[in-house]
């Protein structure tokens, strides 16, 4: 009875002794102490890593049944989708996962736009991610081409002629790039090779790298406050809560809701209305015909938006890379000398909303065919994007900032909140007894205006107030 | 604020397009009506098959999703020569296609998901009545394609009125010019099962997908409920 144990922890403590796993864990998950005041912005992170993990195990499954050969790949998936036992249930958890992948990078990007964590002595972490961003880009690209529909092939042939606009060495360039003189079997393959191996491995260096150094110098916070600076008389910062448990359990719950969120689009609607899954992509590759309207998938839409902006094509793809090489650039544009959008003045504020609403609008511009009016505002929004960024040393040396607390400040939570929304709901919503013709009492709801008035008064004048 | 919300404004007017003369009607897509469905497969190998293939479904699927057992999908519905195990290839050959048709007509398996069902629906039914064009039809919905009416027989001519827009003629509606053998509401109701076919073979999983939705996500509802109440527990003594 007693051997059992013994033995087993000896096989254990053999490992130990020769494998610093519990000084791993302890290091990272845990005694790496994490700010307690993270909110809704902080799930972004873990939920990449979800997607991360979900894109590997999926697309390993379907690596066992696609076909990389131009006579093959289209009809292979078609394959996975009918006659691979749960193979559509794959397939359709690994194209919504890429979809899925942009929309949570997007907004972990945005949270290290709003609380500074960008900023010293973060700057690497932001650089590995950028690195980060620009590997998954590339991933992607290269994966829309497998599946080998008339999207697929038109985009790459598009994006990859763009390396043809660099003088001297452009055609021989785009060439090289694709193999042969259009997108050809050639390309496909090398795609797939880099697509399943290549870029992965980067990816998942990245993704080491980043969070090696994010537990170097310590995560941000919503207040921008070093939680460092105070110690309890064990060395433990104050402020600060050991990120397992504490972290890992409400990253849990972050995971359940965005896997309802995930679910919902898998098992009723996969194609995202043509966003996640465009409809020509259902047509197979035809190098004879080109489709009227050629559009990425809509992630890559409002860097494609920015190249269409620029009348030149050279000076298009300058400005398509520009607007990602800007955003490497971010630490050292940014003059304020306050981490988060809480003690920030107005001003950054302002910009950062307004560049939020340029970069969807430029996303949008982007799916949309070429028309006059289309290319005016898709240059107002370009020069917007670059002006957020180009104008950030002299604009934010202007910020007139709030004074910032030494100590994490509290605010209501998401479930200290709903009690609020439902109050706000009930003045837009009022419900009514109505006596009904035969006598009997109804609740009825029914729409408020002058609530709903109030409620958008309110709602404007708290915004305008937040502004400042 | 103001000059935002023009901006936005002005983005919103982008979208509209000029609309043309004749407008997409509306299909009664219903997966459920598994009837629909075998009158869509039988007019399909009837209709279609001469010269359009779906080969990514087969026959034995096609005999499981609609209820049918092999035997009568073999006998009622296949063409002569087909087994339960292959897929819904077409009789013409390659060759004979580019010498007819100028062109090799496409397989129809996705074809309901790259054009949509209101498509399909609307350009079955669009087939008037050209002389300048090579089968002697056009279509109000896909101008200039090169494709007979293969249900002219059922639906009879249809016959095009233009109008003047401007310096352009253009298709405002068709009228019946003949007679085919079905009313006009028994046709509606054909091309309704042919187009309801073709949207299942699309995406033969729908159903199922959808059905198993539910269960996902009332575990997923669950989950999310034991997940809030352990991070709840874990975190009272945080303040």
């Amino acid at each position: 009875m007693n051997l059992k144990p013994t033995r087993l922890r000896m096989c254990g403590n053999w490992v130990l002794d020769r494998f610093p796993l519990a000084q791993v864990w302890n290091e990272h998950m845990a005694h790496y102490y994490a700010p307690k005041n993270f909110n809704f912005w902080y799930f972004f992170g873990s939920l990449a890593l979800l997607v991360l993990v979900n894109q590997f195990v999926t697309g390993i499954l379907l690596t066992m049944n696609y076909k990389p050969d131009a006579k093959f790949a289209f009809d292979s998936v078609e394959y996975i989708m009918r006659d691979v036992n749960w193979g559509w249930l794959v397939r359709y958890m690994h194209s919504t996962g890429a979809s899925a992948f942009f929309i949570v990078v997007y907004l972990h990007m945005f949270r290290g736009l709003l609380y500074g964590s960008f900023k010293q002595p973060r700057e690497l972490i932001w650089i590995f991610g950028m690195l980060l961003f620009v590997a998954l880009m590339a991933e992607a690209f290269m994966g829309y081409l497998l599946p080998w529909g008339q999207m697929s092939y038109w985009g790459a042939q598009v994006i990859i002629s763009l390396f043809s606009a660099i003088p001297v060495i452009g055609d021989d360039l785009a060439l090289w790039i694709r193999g042969d003189y259009v997108i050809s079997d050639a390309t496909l393959n090398r795609f797939f090779a880099f697509h399943v191996i290549a870029v992965p491995l980067v990816l998942v260096l990245l993704v080491f790298m980043h969070i090696v150094a994010l537990h170097e110098v310590g995560s941000n916070n919503p207040d921008g406050v070093d939680i460092k600076k105070s110690k309890d008389p064990w060395g433990h910062p104050v402020d600060g809560i050991p990120f397992h448990p504490y972290y890992t359990v409400k990253d849990v719950v972050g995971v359940a809701v965005f896997m309802i969120f995930f679910a919902t689009i898998i098992f009723y609607m996969p194609e995202m209305g043509g966003y996640f899954l465009e409809h020509a992509n259902f047509i197979p590759a035809d190098p004879m015909k080109t489709p009227e309207h050629i559009a990425p998938v809509w992630y890559f839409t409002p860097f494609y938006s920015i190249l269409r902006a620029i009348p030149d094509k050279f000076a298009g793809v300058i400005g398509m890379g520009g607007s990602i090489v800007v955003l490497f650039l971010l630490p050292w544009l940014d003059r304020g000398q306050v981490k988060s959008i809480r003690y920030r003045g107005g001003i950054y504020k302002k910009a950062l909303m307004l560049f939020v609403v340029s970069f969807i609008a430029l996303g949008y511009l982007g799916t949309q065919p070429v028309t006059p009016l289309a290319t005016i505002m898709a240059r107002i929004f370009t020069a917007y994007y670059f002006g957020f960024f180009l104008l950030m040393p002299i604009y934010t040396r202007w910020e007139k900032l709030k004074p910032v607390p030494s100590h994490l400040t509290t605010q209501p939570t998401l479930e200290e909140r709903i009690p609020d929304m439902i109050a706000v709901f009930n003045e837009v919503i009022k419900t009514e007894s109505v006596t009904t013709e035969e006598g009997a009492t109804e609740l009825k709801q029914r729409f408020n205006p002058t609530g709903a008035k109030n409620v958008l008064i309110r709602t404007a004048k708290n915004l305008k107030e937040s502004l400042d | 604020m103001k000059k935002l919300l023009s901006l936005f404004l002005l983005v919103l007017s982008v979208n509209v397009f000029a609309s043309s003369g004749v407008e997409l009607q509306d299909a009664n897509v219903d997966l459920t009506d598994k009837v629909s469905l075998q009158r869509g497969a039988k007019y399909f190998v009837t209709y279609c098959l001469g010269c359009h293939s779906a080969k990514q479904i087969r026959y034995l699927r096609v005999a499981n999703d609609l209820g049918l057992d092999e035997k009568h999908v073999l006998d009622d519905i296949a063409p002569e020569g087909a087994g339960i195990y292959d897929q819904l290839h077409s009789a013409m050959n390659k060759h004979d296609a580019e010498k007819w048709f100028g062109t090799q007509p496409p397989d129809l398996s996705l074809v309901a998901r790259s054009r949509g069902a209101d498509w399909l629906y609307s350009y079955l039914k669009g087939f008037y009545v050209d002389k300048n064009r090579p089968f002697g039809v056009n279509n109000a919905i896909f101008e200039d394609v090169g494709m007979p009416n293969p249900l002219w027989q059922l639906q009879g001519e249809q016959k095009p009125v233009f109008v003047n827009d401007g310096e352009r003629r253009v298709l405002d509606k068709l009228v019946s010019a003949s007679v085919g053998t079905q009313s006009p509401e028994e046709f509606d109701k054909t091309v309704n099962d042919l187009v309801n076919f073709l949207v299942y073979v699309g995406e033969p999983v729908q159903l199922e997908r959808q059905k198993m939705g539910k269960y996902v996500l009332f575990f997923l509802f669950v989950f999310l409920a034991i997940a809030y109440l352990l991070k709840k527990e874990y975190w009272k003594d945080v303040h």
